[in-house]
């Protein structure tokens, strides 16, 4: 071949092709290399920062498991991650990207604690069932509010709930600073803290939202992978043409499915309040209905990965704090360590979907 | 009075411009970076950083695009490169970027042995001045040539990026690859290109509101837990107040910012609203404005097409 | 280099293969086409046409092969690479941005100098308008334009680059007749500037009034080219189907004489209350098979859809043994215990759920059976497995995701969900589009089974030739009206042909 008069330039070294199949074999140990990626990298970071990776990881690890307490604390940090990661997966299964779990956890806890504090004298378990449905109400309607408007006039859902969760937040300052303002308390406004009678009951010397959560998770598998309604949020989440096809009501099941969604976010709030607080605060939600999408999103909409996924986080968190008392390093650096895992773990999804193809060299 | 209030309308609404032009640069070009609040940190702790060692305003306002420009970096290779999900990516950003800021800014707090001050010549070099001239003119001189530098800054990056998107080659470049990103390329338009390059631009300007906050609003001293306080999420819903323009996004700041301030400003002996109120009535009427807009299904000001949905071409 | 004398192509395609996965979309095809020539590119569904000129515009890669630009070696990583070559393609999906202006759209992308957009590419532009007798207002929205319109904008777009070698993609499906001449005539006037001009089609009338020569693809091959003045018709289609055409399809007879389905002054609008249907009245028979003809867009989907209750109607009737079923939903007409199969022209968008698995989709209308709250798979699963054997379904299980399937097999399971559930009417929109012959022949058999059965069965097609050997009686859509119901023993493909473009029936109507 001698091809004289060649305008041809070569193609790009690298190029995208798309992956026509991949066992669930090969998926995870993509997932296990991502995380090891991730590790060594924050590794990198931390002994950028002059410390030794190996000392400050087993810190962290044994941070959150050295004593009972620690190890209370982490499943304390776990609970309504876990429960708003939860809520998040049948509203991201139908495609529908809330982005408002925080405000739905905080209108849970609003409305646990209207009962909390002004029907305080019922008996217990009764006055709980209350603030557990007044809890799954309250997130529940915080998210139907962004469906409905989806379903009437394709309203942005992201944005929409997004808003939400900052209107739901200063609700709760408004109720701070006026109407349910403790008036025993001086200076700065707050609620004021529940009575016993309207505090969640401990078991194994954890509130008992744990327990909640555990059975959310298998309610939630069950319902996702085996009910009629799970399965027609697969098929809205597929595609909505197709839904009416087969005869579903879209509508109904957006709206149904948010409702849902919304009230186990409730559900987290609920137990926040009445089982961590004890009180309404503007940190009842404290970011946790973000790190929660992110928690849904990387267990791929699995129950039990978000599980797992839900308490290693929480290892993370309760880990750096101990960091910070031994090495003198902010507790902030879980948000890094965070930060680097996932976005490792994203990055790393995509040869799950797609591969690099290198240029062939050229004959000459 | 009046004049104070709409004084201090705009020094709050001016981070927020800087966030929304950068997020209204990074969605216009099909990418919902959900990261400002992140990035806006980071590009608070970096500028406050740097002013606080070299001394220098502009020193600090360019770390600060700096830092804006590597978080953004971040995100755009998770999108567009690995194609990650554009929401995740985003919230995983500001994670990452508030865990930044607040874990360097305390190890900055040990070092100093207290909360660290900037110098006050520093101080002085970005504090509010008159004009000459035009700022003695009565009242609109207070309003309109009596603000920091950083003010002017940030009125005309807005008034740049508008004529940028609207009258130029590639600002229409831009809007295509945010509406649809196919066609464009189908017109010959680098999508990868133009998407890496907006969502930079846009994460540098975001983090200049950082810088702002940081250095004009703290008072020059760092205050580690609350320097951006949701002020990058009240950008994101400014964008949709906004509708997309940076030009409109100038006048919705003023108003976000009123109603920031708005509470100091009212008599409370004749209208007693509570104070949550105010701080919520930006959220409330972006989601009124969100409403609107979807009912009247315009294609103009609204968010574009393509936007959060990633781009392979070989899609079939 | 020694034969410089001979004429130089303005494209030249040598040895081209492309596989998608295991699928061969293209196995060494040669092409040339010269300057100032228009080659038409014709091959049935799923010939490899369109994957071959993807190639020339940058949208894929080839595997192997070479191409050459005006005697040049070329390689194209992009559709920026194929623009710089003066290559200008028109897709059969425009590639346009909807909330833009013409002017913008066209400009997109240009190579120019300059940083501000400015008037004088507006004056550029109606320039050009001018010169080859296109009309466009340059500010309208692409959104609110018309098919032919953003067409219009699309040619503008390749001109306003001064493409040299224009390549369109099935131009005419959606244009009406005289759109189509008003295209020819702008096609003549590019050849005669020098230009090439590549036309993909399948329609061979289209191809004899505008081609100086035709090379003929067949699954993934060049099989041929011929010069136009050549050939006829006859030979053209055996060349495309690889065989001497006996498109001898069976025409079974049935002997019933019930009407299932009556539609009456059916009137249907868009959003935009236009009217996309405009006062439609037929019936249906027990054992026949109704044809639905029609330039693509006259109406067919919204006619499928609003009987299947996917649509809202807004006057008229659809009578199902007398029961009216407007306002009904697909759930309520599927409970009403009336059984009517639809089939979607989108399949992957509205048939199934492309990440399903076969077995997840046969329950796509039967999940909701039975009063538990759960869904039972079992049946399911044997009904899916009972299928591949039936229709020879190629998957690696029943469990793979539907989506991952070639497009014949992906309308076996279709239409092999959809006669399972045994019904009295069905509805089936383009059933061979993207299929080659052999799995068209399989589909037009079931549907004969089916009518046989005594369903009643609404076809609409594309293909006039196979329509007049399936279909009974054939109606034709134009504009969202009936222009002619005629009896397939008794009419002409020029007929149809004339129903098609408006003109109303005068002989071979029937009852």
């Amino acid at each position: 071949m001698t091809d004289v008069n060649v305008k041809s330039k070569q193609g790009p070294l690298l190029r995208v092709v798309k992956k026509s199949e991949i066992s669930f074999g090969k998926t995870l140990a993509l997932s296990l290399l991502a995380l090891i990626a991730a590790i060594v990298a924050g590794g990198i970071f931390i002994f950028a920062i002059g410390q030794n990776p190996f000392k400050v990881y087993a810190t962290i690890v044994q941070g959150a498991w050295r004593s009972k307490i620690a190890i209370k604390g982490t499943i304390k940090i776990a609970i309504p991650l876990l429960i708003a990661a939860l809520g998040i997966t049948p509203a991201f299964q139908m495609k529908f990207w809330n982005i408002g779990a925080e405000g739905q956890i905080i209108m849970g806890g609003i409305f646990a604690t209207y009962f909390a504090l002004f029907c305080y004298d019922l008996p217990h378990w009764l006055l709980l069932i209350l603030m557990f449905v007044a809890g799954m109400v309250g997130g529940g309607l915080w998210g139907l509010i962004p469906a409905y408007f989806k379903t009437k006039f394709g309203t942005n859902e992201t944005l929409f709930t997004l808003m939400l969760n900052y209107i739901a937040l200063y609700i709760i300052k408004y109720l701070t600073e006026g109407p349910w303002r403790d008036p025993a308390s001086s200076g700065f406004p707050k609620i004021a803290s529940f009575e016993k009678n309207a505090r969640l009951d401990q078991i194994f010397g954890i509130h008992a939202g744990w327990l909640i959560g555990l059975i959310l998770v298998v309610v939630v598998f069950i319902y996702m992978k085996y009910s009629k309604q799970g399965y027609e949020i697969s098929v809205v989440g597929e595609s909505v043409n197709t839904a009416r096809y087969a005869g579903m009501n879209v509508k109904k099941i957006v709206m149904r499915t948010m409702f849902i969604s919304g009230a186990i976010c409730g559900i987290a709030g609920m137990t926040q309040v009445s089982g961590a607080a004890y009180t309404l605060g503007e940190g009842v939600a404290g970011g946790v209905g973000f790190t929660a999408i992110t928690v849904a999103w990387l267990s791929k909409l699995n129950p039990v990965i978000i599980l797992i996924v839900a308490v290693l986080f929480s290892v993370l968190d309760k880990g750096c704090s101990v960091m910070q008392s031994t090495f003198g390093l902010s507790a902030a650096a879980s948000g890094i360590l965070q930060g680097i895992i996932l976005f490792f773990i994203l990055g790393f999804d995509f040869f799950t979907r797609y591969r690099f193809v290198f240029r062939k060299g050229r004959k000459a | 009075m009046i004049i104070n209030f709409l004084f201090a309308s705009i020094k709050a609404g001016t981070p927020l411009l800087f966030g929304t032009t950068g997020e209204i640069v990074t969605e216009k070009s099909g990418n919902l970076n959900l990261g400002v609040e992140g990035m806006m940190f980071m590009g608070a702790f970096m500028s406050f950083y740097t002013a606080y060692h070299t001394g220098n305003l502009w020193m600090a306002l360019f770390a600060a695009f700096a830092i804006g420009i590597f978080a953004a970096l971040i995100y755009a290779f998770l999108t567009v490169t690995l194609m990650a999900n554009q929401n995740v990516c985003g919230l995983t950003l500001t994670i990452f970027g508030t865990g930044f800021a607040k874990f360097f800014g305390e190890a900055m707090i040990n070092d100093a042995g207290g909360s660290p001050k900037l110098s006050d010549t520093l101080m002085a070099a970005f504090s509010e001045k008159k004009i000459p001239l035009l700022g003695d003119i009565p009242v609109l001189g207070k309003l309109f040539f009596s603000h920091n530098p950083l003010v002017y800054l940030a009125i005309i990056i807005a008034i740049i990026c508008t004529i940028y998107m609207i009258k130029t080659r590639a600002g229409l470049n831009m809007r295509a690859v945010g509406e649809n990103p196919a066609a464009a390329d189908a017109a010959g338009i680098n999508v990868t290109l133009v998407k890496y390059f907006h969502i930079l631009l846009g994460g540098g300007i975001c983090a200049l509101g950082g810088a702002y906050l940081s250095l004009i609003n703290g008072g020059g001293i760092w205050n580690n837990s609350s320097v951006v306080n949701g002020q990058g999420w009240i950008s994101v819903a400014l964008v949709i107040f906004a509708s997309w323009n940076p030009a409109k996004a100038i006048f919705g700041s003023l108003i976000f910012g009123a109603f920031s301030v708005l509470q100091f400003y009212v008599p409370k002996n004749i209208i007693v609203i509570p104070n949550a109120f105010y701080v919520m009535l930006p959220f409330l009427i972006t989601t009124l404005v969100l409403i609107v807009t979807s009912m009247r299904k315009s294609k103009e000001g609204s968010q574009p097409a393509g936007c959060g949905n990633n781009y392979f071409r070989e899609e079939r | 280099m020694e034969n410089k004398t001979k004429e130089t192509m303005a494209i030249e395609l040598k040895q081209i293969t492309k596989t998608f996965g295991s699928v061969v979309a293209n196995n060494r095809i040669d092409l040339s086409v010269k300057q100032g020539e228009i080659l038409a590119l014709l091959g049935e569904n799923g010939s490899g046409k369109t994957t071959l000129m993807n190639m020339l515009s940058g949208i894929y890669k080839p595997d192997s092969g070479s191409i050459l630009i005006n005697g040049q070696l070329v390689t194209i990583n992009s559709p920026e690479d194929s623009i710089r070559l003066g290559v200008g393609m028109i897709h059969q999906h425009f590639k346009l941005v909807e909330a833009l202006s013409a002017t913008d759209n066209i400009i997109l992308g240009a190579k120019e100098k300059g940083i501000f957009l400015n008037k004088v590419r507006a004056e550029k532009i109606s320039e050009i308008s001018k010169r080859f007798g296109l009309n466009i207002d340059p500010e309208k929205k692409i959104y609110q334009m018309s098919v032919s319109e953003k067409q219009t904008v699309e040619i503008l777009k390749v001109l306003y680059r001064k493409a040299d070698i224009l390549i369109l993609d099935e131009p005419t499906a959606v244009l009406t007749p005289q759109e189509t001449k008003r295209l020819f005539e702008i096609l003549n006037l590019m050849k005669k500037e020098g230009c090439a001009v590549i036309i993909i089609t399948h329609k061979l009338n289209e191809v004899l009034e505008i081609s100086d020569r035709v090379t003929i693809l067949r699954k993934g091959e060049s099989v041929a080219t011929v010069t136009t003045a050549n050939t006829d018709t006859q030979e053209l289609t055996e060349l495309m189907v690889g065989r001497p055409v006996e498109l001898s399809i069976d025409h079974p007879e049935t002997y019933f004489e019930e009407n299932l389905l009556e539609i009456h002054h059916l009137t249907v609008s868009d959003e935009e209350n236009f009217e996309t249907i405009k006062d439609i009245s037929f019936d249906l028979n027990r054992g026949e098979i109704l044809g639905v003809a029609g330039i693509a867009g006259s109406g067919q989907k919204e006619l499928c859809e609003a009987i299947a209750g996917l649509l809202p109607v807004k006057k008229g009737a659809i009578l199902y043994h007398n029961e009216n079923l407007v306002g009904k939903s697909p759930n309520e007409i599927i409970k009403m215990g009336i059984s009517m199969s639809f089939i979607p022209e989108d399949r992957l968008g509205m048939g199934l759920a492309a990440s399903m698995g076969m077995v997840e989709n046969m329950l796509l209308k039967k999940y909701n059976e039975g009063k538990s709250p759960f869904i039972s798979k079992k049946a399911a699963r044997e009904l899916a497995k009972r299928l591949v054997k039936q229709l020879d379904i190629v998957t690696p299980s029943v469990d793979t995701p539907v989506r991952r399937l070639s497009g014949g097999n992906v309308q076996k399971v279709l239409l092999g969900r959809e006669i399972e559930s045994e019904p009295n009417v069905l509805i089936t929109a383009y059933a061979v589009r993207g299929l080659d012959i052999n799995s068209s022949y399989t589909i037009y058999d079931s549907l004969n089974e089916q009518k046989k059965k005594g369903v009643g069965i609404l076809f609409i097609g594309e293909d006039l030739d196979v329509m007049l050997e399936l279909c009974d009686r054939i109606m034709v859509l134009c504009h969202g009206k009936v222009t002619g119901i005629v009896d397939t023993k008794n009419t002409s493909k020029e007929q149809l042909g004339l129903l098609m473009t408006g003109a109303s029936a005068k002989k071979g109507e029937t009852k």
